[in-house]
């Protein structure tokens, strides 16, 4: 059974939250959300190929999905925090929208759980509720995805191979 | 103004407004019977809630009655659903990197 992901947007509320719970100590899952050797290997797909840059605390970061027909989706920020193993706490913006500037604070939290696994919750604080439910409504950020559904099989099939 | 269905329901007052006329129609006073704020604030408040499309006004002889029509609250409920299975699908997919990881470091050299 998978765990399951957790989506909080209440109404009227600038923020939202993303929770789920892993099989893995948390120094490991902490390693998966910041190397970027790890990190191309889940958050994209294989219609996706993604190149990132992360180099920590104090430092830009860059994250840029590319289609099979060379558009380019990008999403950057700025990484104010990166404590290992348990926070950190990073700015993050989609360039791909009609104007810059809607940027949104992200805290990403890893509680270590009993038996080696780890919670790690997102929470994402934007500008005003407009621009929460505008991400939302308009599936910015899963629109880039949205075509690539079958990337779960896909992505365990070229892990193991 | 455009007016969409998350303004509808970030007040808590509108958001009783709906739960209120979800099942049954009501007339603008049996509504406000309901609250302490004021006819005019609740008057206001239908208008909005009928600006976003989620309630409709009907007329029956001289009384004005509020029905809900719910159906475009499931469009918020979707969109959080769109966006709550796009990350699904990257920690399911974060699993099986962690679960390879894991296997790799208890069997060095050993295949999944």
């Amino acid at each position: 059974m998978k765990n399951q992901t957790e989506i909080t947007a209440e109404a009227g509320k600038q923020e939202l939250f993303i929770a789920r719970e892993f099989e893995a100590p948390r120094e490991l899952v902490f390693k998966a959300f910041t190397d970027p050797e790890l990190l191309v290997q889940w958050l994209g797909c294989k219609d996706l190929t993604m190149r990132t840059e992360r180099k920590g605390r104090g430092e830009a970061w860059r994250d840029v999905f590319t289609d099979p027909n060379g558009n380019e989706y990008g999403f950057h920020g700025v990484c104010h925090e990166q404590l290992a193993p348990e926070r950190i706490i990073r700015t993050f913006e989609f360039e791909g929208l009609p104007e810059p500037g809607h940027v949104c604070l992200e805290t990403l939290r890893f509680e270590a759980l009993p038996g080696n696994r780890t919670r790690a919750t997102v929470q994402s604080v934007f500008q005003s509720v407009a621009d929460r439910d505008g991400m939302l409504k308009s599936g910015m950020e899963t629109g880039v995805f949205e075509a690539h559904d079958r990337l779960d099989e896909i992505l365990a099939k070229e892990l193991v191979n | 103004m455009r007016r969409d269905v998350f303004q509808a329901i970030a007040d808590p007052t509108r958001r009783e407004i709906i739960n209120l006329v979800a099942f049954n129609s009501m007339n603008l006073n049996a509504i406000a019977e309901n609250f302490d704020i004021s006819r005019p604030a609740i008057s206001q408040h239908i208008k909005i809630l009928t600006e976003c499309g989620l309630i409709v006004i009907k007329k029956n002889g001289r009384e004005r009655y509020c029905e809900a029509k719910l159906q475009q609250l499931n469009e918020v409920a979707n969109w959080i659903e769109r966006y709550r299975k796009l990350w699904a699908e990257r920690f399911d997919s974060l699993d099986e990197l962690l679960n390879t990881i894991q296997n790799k470091d208890k069997k060095p050299g050993a295949e999944k």
